[in-house]
């Protein structure tokens, strides 16, 4: 298998994947291919350049980066090692799995929510414990639609979840609420939101002290109400609303309108 | 290079010879990130993109002098920062790099 070949089968199935490209310096064009668990395929055109970047490559492909790095020609890295030597710069593209968003509750709110972050690139999970509502011919958009409780479902793939990943509960019922409230605050999801009126989220923040939540660390993380105050009615446009959200979360930007701002769009 | 890989697919199926520019970074404001990539084939069909529409027509002229043998793979600036900018802008105002080299890897 040509390295190409190799790169697309890996891309296409959405395992993760890394390419490294000189596309600076001595041996422009060459490509090492980095593969978790696996040996590289190809060579940048030193042993030991290959070796650095291929570790380096690894840990920019678990933060999902992308990016240039610059190296000597024997892949030193340290300010001393490259003074004096010529440099070689690697672009190293990195092919994450997808980010997850699991959605609790099959509700009206749910299918479009699970449209809209299949857009974004999401692969969606719904999960609900009312077997006549979780179904997948109600989420054919769903890459998996589960009947059962939360708790199971976090302790069997809870530790897959990272700061991509999206926990979205949308059930407005505290004996779903809370365990699934429970199991994403014991993850390193990036966003957990959570449905309801502020008279809800209220009563929430009492059954989750019952429930022995109440640092602020914790409830810090909660988007509670969920969503960006859009003035949001239908579905789809509440979900709008929640992936805004999740976008603004993960970029630390405030979602206020850019027309009021001023410097770079995309700093 | 998701959205580029049937169309890179049929054309290494069909022997067409074929460039492939990726964006490498970007400084300032930048429609795409890094990974946003776009090809070229001999005949000048395209695929992909890399900038919102700005660049696009630049990177074809270049990808074909790639493929007639009249540059090197190397890199491509669109953009003002440097004294080797292009005529070619961003309307954002950013500055993007491409790698460019052809796909026979």
């Amino acid at each position: 298998m040509t390295l190409s070949n190799n790169l697309a089968a890996r891309v296409r199935s959405g395992d993760p994947v890394a390419l490294a490209t000189v596309i600076e310096g001595e041996g422009v064009g060459n490509h090492l291919l980095i593969i978790p668990g696996a040996d590289a395929q190809g060579s940048l055109g030193d042993p030991d350049l290959d070796r650095v970047v291929h570790r380096d490559g690894l840990a920019e492909l678990e933060a999902g980066r992308s990016g240039i790095r610059t190296y000597g020609p024997q892949g030193q890295t340290t300010p001393e090692d490259l003074e004096g030597t010529p440099t070689v710069r690697v672009f190293v593209e990195s092919w994450a799995p997808p980010p997850q968003m699991w959605i609790f509750g099959a509700v009206d709110f749910t299918a479009a929510l699970a449209r809209v972050a299949k857009i974004l690139g999401y692969r969606v999970l719904v999960c609900d414990a009312r077997e006549i509502f979780a179904t997948g011919r109600r989420f054919p958009m769903a890459d998996e639609v589960r009947v059962t409780w939360p708790t199971p479902v976090f302790d069997e793939r809870g530790e897959t979840l990272g700061p991509r990943d999206a926990v979205c509960i949308l059930t407005h019922d505290p004996k779903f609420d809370i365990p699934a409230i429970a199991g994403a605050l014991a993850t390193r999801v990036g966003y957990i939101g959570v449905m309801g009126s502020r008279t809800t989220h209220e009563r929430r923040l009492e059954r989750l002290a019952e429930a022995g939540i109440a640092e602020s660390q914790d409830l810090d993380r909660l988007m509670s109400p969920i969503g960006l105050d859009l003035g949001a009615r239908t579905p789809e446009e509440t979900a709008i609303s929640i992936c805004s959200e999740i976008i603004a979360n993960r970029t630390g930007r405030t979602a206020s309108q850019l027309r009021g701002g001023s410097g770079p769009i995309h700093p | 290079m998701k959205e580029l890989l049937d169309d890179l697919d049929r054309w290494r199926s069909a022997g067409t010879r074929v460039a492939l520019a990726r964006v490498v970074d970007v400084e300032g404001s930048g429609p795409r990130g890094p990974g946003a990539a776009m090809a070229v084939s001999l005949k000048g069909e395209v695929v992909g993109s890399v900038s919102g529409g700005c660049v696009e027509g630049a990177v074809v002229t270049e990808a074909l002098s790639l493929l007639h043998g009249e540059r090197e793979a190397g890199m491509v600036t669109f953009g003002y920062s440097d004294d080797e900018a292009f005529a070619v802008g961003l309307t954002c105002g950013g500055t993007i790099r491409l790698f460019i080299e052809e796909f026979n890897w």
